[in-house]
């Protein structure tokens, strides 16, 4: 059987457990953006914070996937469901890049245009959310951009708790020594993946600035 | 505006100082003093500019007056009122502000850059609308051409107008100015140089301009505030000016001196 035909008879899976996997990896973008964009303002403001936010999530980068799953399993309300559980830990993944990514943006800001709009009197919020969060758009959304394909890729492992998602096939085909179910798996999570980078870039590159 | 009198300006004020420094100091965090004891006061109407070398204490002085920066001693009296007892929001938005860099905001048009403190103040949209043509006509800049451009579609000149137009938008009585014209050529300078002449002629505001050009203080001076190292060595009328005795401002006037006959020869 063609790798071919066996998609298109896998076809309703394929796209059940793509639907699972895009799931997953929204709800921890969400999450992440809900998260590491205000973390990244705040170690702009209070750089002293910044070693601590900084580093935390650098370790959290650092942990390998399935011993975090082993970590998150006794915390109450994670643990107990598989698709929780796998949300958080992407999202633990994905708050790197992101905080990186806003703190650089802001600090990136013309001081001048800055200063000016200090000593035209806008408030602190004024600023953030009208002058430096609209000129680091397109480098908050590079960081977003980054921890997508990544979450992408690491969202495969969230199958070994059972959280569903393409890692499903790869599991399987682990297991079964099936070439056709590991692939069953990879190039949708791999198409998924380019997809995101490229409407994420071309997003990117709207929203970036006039110099 | 009810500014009594007081003592403590260091020349006949006329009765309304609107800016007065009493004995003003400012120290960074690390002890460097970077301003001793300055008094001045600004009446209504006039133009003082601080003429002094770079890091004289002339931004210092300028960022005092709309509380970018506070003193560590003495108090800095905006409109007979100390900038402490200001919220500083309100009084920022009663100063217009004007720096070098320009700082022009890159993602809004030249429209919305002018109109940001009106919106900030909330005025109804018409009104902000007619103020922006207003302004950006009294500044040289054709509305119908300029208002919908970005500030990177800007030559310097333009931007500088720009950057004074929205300065002026709700019409404050006090107008910053940091080294204004600092970025721009020689010859561009010398425009909007003259045309900041006109319009402060027919605006009045009460302006404080810092700059490092001697020719510049004296173009757009009433008074001017020579400054060296973190002290005033004195306030002048242009006359007084040219008369006084001070060593950085007779070195300031030997260099006018010097370069309008360099001028002469030229011709």
């Amino acid at each position: 059987m063609s790798l071919l035909e066996f998609f298109l008879k896998q076809r309703q899976e394929i796209l059940q457990s793509s639907i699972e996997h895009v799931w997953l990896v929204g709800m921890a973008m969400l999450l992440a953006v809900a998260i590491g964009v205000p973390l990244g303002v705040l170690v702009t403001r209070r750089p002293w914070l910044s070693r601590p936010i900084l580093g935390g999530a650098n370790v959290a980068e650092t942990i390998p996937s399935l011993a975090l799953f082993g970590f998150l399993l006794p915390v109450p309300w994670l643990g107990g469901r598989a698709d929780r559980m796998a949300i958080a830990a992407l999202t633990l993944y994905a708050l790197l890049p992101i905080i990186r990514n806003t703190s650089a943006g802001i600090s990136g800001v013309d001081r001048a245009v800055r200063e000016a709009a200090r000593g035209m009197g806008m408030t602190d919020w004024q600023i953030l959310y009208r002058v430096e969060l609209p000129l680091s758009l397109s480098t908050v959304l590079a960081g977003v951009r980054v921890a997508t394909v990544l979450t992408i890729g690491i969202a495969t492992i969230a199958a070994a708790v059972g959280a569903g998602g393409l890692g499903e096939f790869i599991f399987r085909g682990l297991a079964m020594v099936n070439n056709q179910l590991i692939l069953a798996g990879a190039i949708p999570a791999a198409l998924m993946a380019l997809m995101a980078d490229f409407l994420l870039s071309v997003l990117e590159r709207r929203l970036r600035p006039v110099r | 505006m009810n500014a009594e009198a007081n003592g403590t300006s260091t020349r006949d004020a006329s009765p309304e100082p609107l800016i007065e420094f009493r004995r003003v100091n400012y120290a960074l965090d690390s002890g460097q003093r970077l301003l001793h004891d300055v008094n001045f006061s600004v009446a209504r109407g006039e133009t003082l500019v601080l003429l002094g070398r770079s890091g004289a204490g002339k931004t210092t002085a300028l960022k005092l007056i709309n509380r970018l920066l506070e003193p560590t001693a003495g108090e800095v009296l905006v409109e007979g009122r100390s900038t402490m007892e200001w919220n500083p929001i309100e009084l920022r938005r009663h100063i217009g502000y004007v720096i070098q860099e320009i700082g022009l905001f890159p993602h809004f048009t030249v429209e919305k850059n002018v109109a940001l403190v009106p919106h900030l103040e909330k005025w109804p949209e018409d009104r902000v609308g007619a103020r922006v043509r207003e302004l950006l006509t009294m500044v040289g800049l054709e509305p119908g051409k300029f208002a919908g451009r970005y500030p990177h579609e800007l030559s310097g000149g333009q931007r500088q107008r720009v950057g004074v137009a929205r300065a002026l938008a709700a019409d404050p009585a006090i107008l910053l100015m940091d080294e204004p014209f600092g970025a721009l050529d020689p010859l561009t300078r010398g425009e909007v140089l003259t045309e900041f002449q006109d319009l402060q002629d027919r605006l009045q505001k009460t302006v404080v301009v810092v700059t490092h050009h001697v020719g510049e203080a004296l173009a757009l001076g009433t008074h001017i505030g020579v400054m060296d190292g973190g002290k005033l060595e004195g306030i002048y009328s242009r006359e007084e000016f040219l008369r006084a005795s001070g060593p950085v401002t007779s070195a300031y006037v030997a260099l006018l001196r010097m370069q309008e006959r360099a001028e002469e020869e030229d011709l």
